[in-house]
Order: structure tokens, then C-alpha cells, then sequence
């Protein structure tokens, strides 16, 4: 969706302000939200797409205006609210007020640092050749969906060239939204910077995105 | 050690937690309660990610690169298998892209849409890579937020921005730094900043163009 999240290219925010010895959380509540959001997603209950699929579907004002780990707060709220894990009177209380909902697994210690340090691969296998080749010139969709999408809208209607075949991963824009991983062709495009910004563009600068094959057309 | 929420069955918002600690420990209480989570996982992950897993594990790849030819040709070729050679991998780096850095290309990393970042190799992102404005103006003046970073590239040297839209994680293999021959690889790590893995940083020893001169 168009939302508050598609910041490429967006002006007014002011300088990158970078803070000196920053550490890793700055307060208890966001190493809580940061480790509660990683250990729901465990249990299977959605999917990594359907957390980022909420945390834009904030409104701009209230997502521009939240902290980071407020919008992983927010959205994990209405995440358990909306997988019927809990309601948001329970999540008020902070007392359960029905039984639990059921829950594919729920990640405990033991064993939890060799699986984080294995990973979640997010690549399947093909089932189908790739439409587009290292080189081929392409055009980012001019596509708006009000799902979720990982195209940013900057790039979209440009015209780029394929840098890469990375393979086939879980689809975002139905993963999200839970119709299924629906393994898709990703490739890296590369865009001339004054293909996206005219003459303000870098000189001789790229910028490349990640797109998923129904995200592109020939060119 | 005493466990830090050994009062989950029965939660006093005291009147010294913020609005937001109450709501987080209110939800913390009630997920635990229902059996979703475990708080023991939880302190587990946060230990995990705030004490071991960091950029330090970032610069022994840069390090190995700089010092091992064949090393640095499979990095580039395959990162992700490269770099779990060192052992390091996981959340957040399944699918590992190493860039690297010439006199005649600068590489600068961004996710326009979220907060990607290669987790294994430089831990949680910093609060100014997830906020609004690196995020917006990273693709459009990437030379103008390197001047932000007091970083000045020569004018013949062109900017290649990542923007990770996908489960793709880029660092940047920064140039190693002149009159570093010899070095041990430890050595060597010790020069690789952070930044210089995300692309707004040179390493230690690499001095930017003398300020002033128009970028």
C-alpha cells in the first residue's frame, strides 16, 4: 500500500542524526517488544510479510509519529487481536479473560540461539524458469495495491536493468496477507539515478531494488 | 539470577511504569499466561542479540576478505556461505549480498520500506538507519547524507544505493586502508568501523577529500 512506510525519496525529514555510543535498546520495554514480536512470530500464528503488512497499515500521522518499537508495539497488538490469540481488553488487563488459542510451537530456551543462528530461509525452490536474465532492461509495474507490496513507489513506471537472478523466495504481497508463500522469481534491477530523480540525481549514480517477477514488465 | 519478570501472575502497573511500560508489561503477562511465550525465551533473545551478536562479527569477515584473496572471491561470489564459514550466520542474513567498495564505486545500504539489515554480521540496526530520515533521503541525495556521515567521496567516484526491499541483506567490504601490510587479521578487524560496513563510514585510516572541496 501507498502508506507512510514508502519513504525512498521523501523530503522535509531533516538531517540523519546519528547518536554516538548508541546502545542496542534504549529502554526495558523495547528489548520486551523487540523478543515478544520474534517469539510470536515463531509460533506460526502469521507471517514475517503479515507483521510488516500491519506495522504500514498504521496511519501516517500515528506511524510517523511513533517510535520504532512503538509501531512493532501497535502492530503486534492488533496482530493477536486479529489471529484471535487474545482481545484487546485482555491485552488492557494483562489477565486472560478466555483459554488460549492454539499455536503451531512456541519458542523456548533451549535450543533458541543455535536456531536463530541457523535462520529462516525465505528461498524455495523453482518450480518454473525465470522470465528475466541478467541484463534484460525491464519497467517497474505502475502498480498501487492496497495490500502489501515491496515495491517502492519511487521506481515504479522507471525503467532498469537486471543485475541479478536471486532466486525464488516467499512471495510478500500474498504471504502478508496470509494466501499462501507463492515462490516467485526476485531479481536485483539496478536504476540510473536520473532515470528516478532527473537532473537532481547523482551523476552516474544507481540505485538497486529487490523485485519480484510480477513486479517488472520488459521493457 | 533472578529472573526479571518473576511477577507475571500477578501484575501491579506501578504507578512508577510509563504509559507504554504498562501496556508492554500488561501484554507480556497475558501472552505468557496463555502460553504463547516463554519469558525465559525472551530474556534469551535479548541476550542474544544485545551481548553477542554485533558488528564485531562484520569486521572479522571484512578482515578475512582484506587478508585472504580466495576468501574474499567466494564472499563476492556467495556471500552467505562464505561468511558461515566463519561461523556466523542466521536471523536476518539467510541471504547474504557482499558489495564491495573501489576507487571508482561507493556502496550505501538502506531499506526505504522497513528496517532490513544483516543482523549476523552487524547486530540490531541503529535508531537513525530505521527513522524517517535516512530512509527517504538515502536514494535520492546519497552524497548529501555521506557529507551528514563526514564522509566526502572524490566527484569521480559514483554511488551504487542498496534498497533492501527483499529478504536480500547487503554490508559493504569497504577498501582496506593504505600502509596496513603486514597486519594480523585482529589488526585489521579493529579498522572496520560499523558504518563503513553499511556504507556511511570509510574504515579507520582512510582519510575522506579535504573538507570544503564541492562534492
Amino acid at each position: 500500500m501507498n502508506g507512510a512506510q514508502d519513504l525512498g525519496g521523501t523530503q522535509g525529514f531533516g538531517p540523519v542524526v546519528p547518536e554516538p555510543d548508541e546502545p542496542v535498546f534504549h529502554a526495558d520495554w523495547e528489548r520486551r517488544v523487540f523478543a515478544m514480536a520474534l517469539a510470536m512470530g515463531f509460533t506460526g500464528a502469521w507471517t514475517l510479510d503479515g507483521s510488516r503488512a500491519t506495522r504500514e497499515s498504521l496511519p501516517p500521522a500515528e506511524y510517523l509519529s511513533s517510535s520504532y518499537y512503538a509501531i512493532w508495539l501497535k502492530a503486534l497488538e492488533k496482530q493477536v487481536a486479529a489471529a484471535g490469540l487474545a482481545t484487546p481488553a485482555e491485552m488492557a488487563s494483562g489477565t486472560a479473560a478466555a483459554p488460549a488459542g492454539a499455536v503451531a510451537r512456541v519458542l523456548g530456551r533451549d535450543g533458541l540461539e543455535a536456531r536463530f543462528r541457523a535462520g529462516f530461509p525465505s528461498s524455495r525452490a523453482a518450480d518454473a524458469p525465470a522470465r528475466f536474465a541478467v541484463g534484460a532492461t525491464v519497467i517497474a509495474r505502475n502498480m498501487h495495491p492496497t495490500g502489501h507490496t515491496r515495491l517502492p513507489r519511487y521506481v515504479r513506471g522507471r525503467r532498469g536493468r537486471i543485475v541479478r537472478v536471486d532466486g525464488v523466495f516467499v512471495y510478500p504481497d500474498t504471504s502478508a496477507h496470509g494466501l499462501g508463500e507463492n515462490p516467485t522469481w526476485l531479481y536485483t534491477v539496478a536504476f540510473a539515478a536520473h532515470d528516478l530523480w532527473g537532473e537532481s540525481g547523482d551523476p552516474g549514480g544507481l540505485v538497486t531494488v529487490a523485485a519480484f517477477e510480477p513486479y517488472l514488465e520488459p521493457a | 539470577m533472578s529472573h526479571r519478570h518473576a511477577d507475571h501472575d500477578h501484575v501491579h502497573h506501578g504507578s512508577d511504569l510509563t504509559p507504554i511500560e504498562a501496556r508492554v508489561r500488561a501484554l507480556e503477562s497475558l501472552l505468557t499466561e496463555k502460553g504463547y511465550i516463554d519469558p525465559a525465551a525472551l530474556d534469551a533473545l535479548v541476550e542474544l542479540y544485545e551481548t553477542k551478536v554485533g558488528p564485531h562479527l562484520g569486521t572479522r569477515v571484512v578482515a578475512r576478505a582484506w587478508g585472504d584473496a580466495a576468501f574474499r572471491a567466494r564472499l563476492l561470489a556467495d556471500a552467505t556461505p562464505a561468511i558461515a564459514e566463519l561461523g556466523i550466520g542466521g536471523r536476518g542474513g539467510e541471504h547474504m549480498v557482499v558489495v564491495e567498495n573501489t576507487p571508482g564505486t561507493h556502496n550505501l545500504v538502506v531499506c526505504t520500506l522497513c528496517s532490513c539489515y544483516p543482523w549476523p554480521v552487524l547486530g540490531l540496526p541503529p535508531v537513525w538507519y530505521k527513522a524517517p530520515p535516512y530512509r527517504a533521503r538515502a536514494v535520492i541525495d546519497p552524497r548529501g547524507v555521506l557529507a551528514e556521515f563526514g564522509v566526502t567521496l572524490p566527484e569521480t567516484t559514483r554511488i551504487t544505493v542498496w534498497d533492501s526491499t527483499a529478504e536480500t541483506r547487503y554490508m559493504v567490504l569497504p577498501m582496506r586502508p593504505a600502509g596496513t601490510e603486514g597486519f594480523s587479521e585482529a589488526a585489521l578487524a579493529a579498522l572496520v568501523t560499523r558504518d563503513s560496513m553499511i556504507g556511511t563510514g570509510l574504515p579507520e585510516g582512510i582519510p575522506t577529500e579535504p573538507a570544503g572541496r564541492p562534492a
